[in-house]
């Protein structure tokens, strides 16, 4: 297969993070108000807009794409709506891509917003016996951060990681995201503060894990004969998009599963699903990470920022902790890792989280990511993975 | 007084004094399921229908493990009393199904009476009770080595 052509980033836009409380279309518009400006384009020129859904805001929020679309006033724009959980973001950007890449339109809006409730993310309400989100609640007790716990703990147990190493990715990412102005914690952590914070799920404090957060994020992407035509010559690049889902059998347990896929009678794939996630994306275009000049990981808690080193091939597996020790994954270091801050300074928004990765990414390879930016940055990843079998990463170069 | 007991969940494991977890085995490619598969077989190299019950191993190695130190929100029913009693969750690597179950671990065990690779066995526990109804569950709990 011949790497596909690229589409241009031509704008991207944020509403901060935070905890308003306003209804999520609000953040959603403010978000694709500030793409549309950076881009220069016209909303009434936007041809096709897609959206990551919000599940927790009643029907608005499943048909999140019009009800955005509908919110800055009808344009006649085709629309589409997905929901893929925390990778729902690039879902939406896939969509667009390759609407774009198919010759079908040469403008389109991707934007994702939500508006949370406090405290653990619960499931949905009432008694569903059949859908295993709820049930894990019902008869273990088993919120996210149980699972978050229990792949931070194989690293203790088989790789001698401490829970001061899983402490020093808060305190690197708390200091990446200090002069974010879209991010929601702007503070200096420090190990000692992070390691007397109440424990949640051993070995994850509650400072180790992340919150939820109200925010919105939204990209314009453009063939690239358009953004040439709109004078930008060489704009931020998307070069590929992996959205994979598990390969059978799935030997790592995940959320919200109750037991593994069994690999009695067929034997594992050679790459674990999150190992395939960003694999999909590098084998789409040729670029590896050696190529890299700095990653958005979805750093749920501060072990799986790690496990992540190693998922997307910036170390073997049980070296992690050496990277981050070594600084290699702090701004200035050879691969700077959430520079953004991560979601240690943002709390999830979950459909705007895959597309606010994007725009941290874009900031970085044009150079205007300011008090945060990794020099001379010429391409990025991102990568996450969302609940019930998602992947998503997203390459994109200058 | 509690007069009769259930499991909280119909048909994911038996209650008798040696329990066992219940799956499903595909009567064409031999993958086991659990919790119990129907309809299809998940394997993509089979197209199975048919499945038998079977009970899975009673005996596992942990595979990870952890603990809830806040009480989870709905539809989790805490059990009774005022002051919340955290628990432990491990994941639990059966060798002959070669699958991984997660479960609660038997009360009075925490994480410092787990690690990666020790070996639990499975039994039956009271999870909630509902007007004097008592709700049982399977749990993982460690073998004294
Ligand atoms: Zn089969």
């Amino acid at each position: 297969m011949t790497p596909p052509e690229s589409v241009a980033v031509l704008g991207v836009g944020m509403h901060p993070w935070g905890k308003e409380g306003r209804p999520f279309a609000d953040y959603g518009v403010d978000a694709a108000l500030a793409a549309l400006d950076d881009a220069g384009v016209a909303w009434s020129d936007v041809q096709f807009v897609a959206g990551g859904e919000t599940v927790r805001n009643g029907y608005p929020g499943y048909v999140a794409a019009a009800t955005i679309t509908q919110a800055l006033g009808w344009n006649g724009a085709r629309v589409a709506s997905c929901y893929a959980a925390c990778a729902s973001g690039v879902t939406a950007l896939d969509a667009a891509r390759s609407r774009i890449l198919a010759g079908l339109c040469d403008v389109a809006l991707v934007v994702g917003a939500d508006t949370t409730a406090k405290g653990f993310l619960a499931p949905v309400a009432g008694e569903r016996w059949d859908d295993p989100d709820w049930l894990r609640f019902r008869l273990l007790g088993a919120t996210n951060p149980t699972y978050f716990a229990l792949w931070a703990r194989r690293r203790v147990d088989l790789y001698g990681a401490t829970v001061a190493d899983f402490a020093r990715v808060k305190v690197k990412n708390s200091k990446h995201g200090l002069h974010n102005p879209n991010a929601r914690y702007r503070k200096e952590v420090t190990e000692a503060e992070v390691l007397a914070s109440p424990m949640v799920a051993d070995p994850l404090h509650l400072l180790e894990i992340c919150a939820t957060s109200d925010g919105a994020a939204a990209v314009v992407l453009t063939s690239m004969a358009y953004a040439k035509s709109h004078g930008v010559t060489s704009p931020v690049r998307v070069r590929a998009v992996s959205t994979v889902t598990p390969r059978f059998p799935n030997t790592v347990i995940e959320m919200p599963n109750f037991a593994t896929d069994s690999a009695a009678a067929l034997a594992p794939p050679e790459l674990s699903f999150r190992d395939s996630i960003a694999a999909g994306a590098y084998e789409e275009c040729g670029v590896g990470p050696d190529d890299l000049s700095l990653a958005e990981v979805y750093d749920l808690s501060t072990a799986l920022e790690l496990d992540w080193y190693e998922n997307i091939g910036l170390c073997k597996q049980g070296e992690a902790e050496r990277l981050l020790n070594d600084g290699d994954t702090t701004i200035g270091g050879r691969i700077p890792v959430n520079p953004s801050g991560g979601l240690a300074c943002f709390g999830e928004a979950v459909p705007a989280q895959a597309i606010a990765q994007i725009c941290e990414v874009t900031w970085q390879l044009r150079g205007q990511a300011q008090g945060r930016q990794v020099e001379g940055a010429k391409a990025g990843l991102t990568v996450n993975q969302g609940l019930f079998g998602h992947g998503s990463a997203v390459l994109l170069t200058t | 007084m509690t007069t009769t007991s259930v499991p909280a969940v119909e048909g994911w494991f038996t209650t008798s004094t040696e329990p066992h977890l219940l799956g499903t085995r595909c009567t064409t490619c031999g993958t086991v399921f659990f919790p119990k598969a129907s309809g299809f077989c998940r394997n993509p190299v089979c197209r199975g229908r048919q499945f038998d019950e079977v009970e899975l191993s009673s005996t596992g190695t942990v595979w990870s493990y952890t603990d809830a130190q806040y009480q989870p929100p709905p539809p989790f029913i805490p059990p009774p009393g005022e002051v919340y009693e955290p628990f432990a969750i491990a994941a639990v690597e059966l060798a002959a199904e070669q699958v991984v179950v997660l479960g609660q671990v038997a009360k009075g065990y925490g994480v410092e009476d787990l690690s990666v690779g020790a070996e639990v066995v499975l039994v039956v526990e009271p999870l909630y009770e509902i007007d004097g109804v008592e709700h049982l569950i399977y749990r993982w709990k460690p073998v004294a080595s």
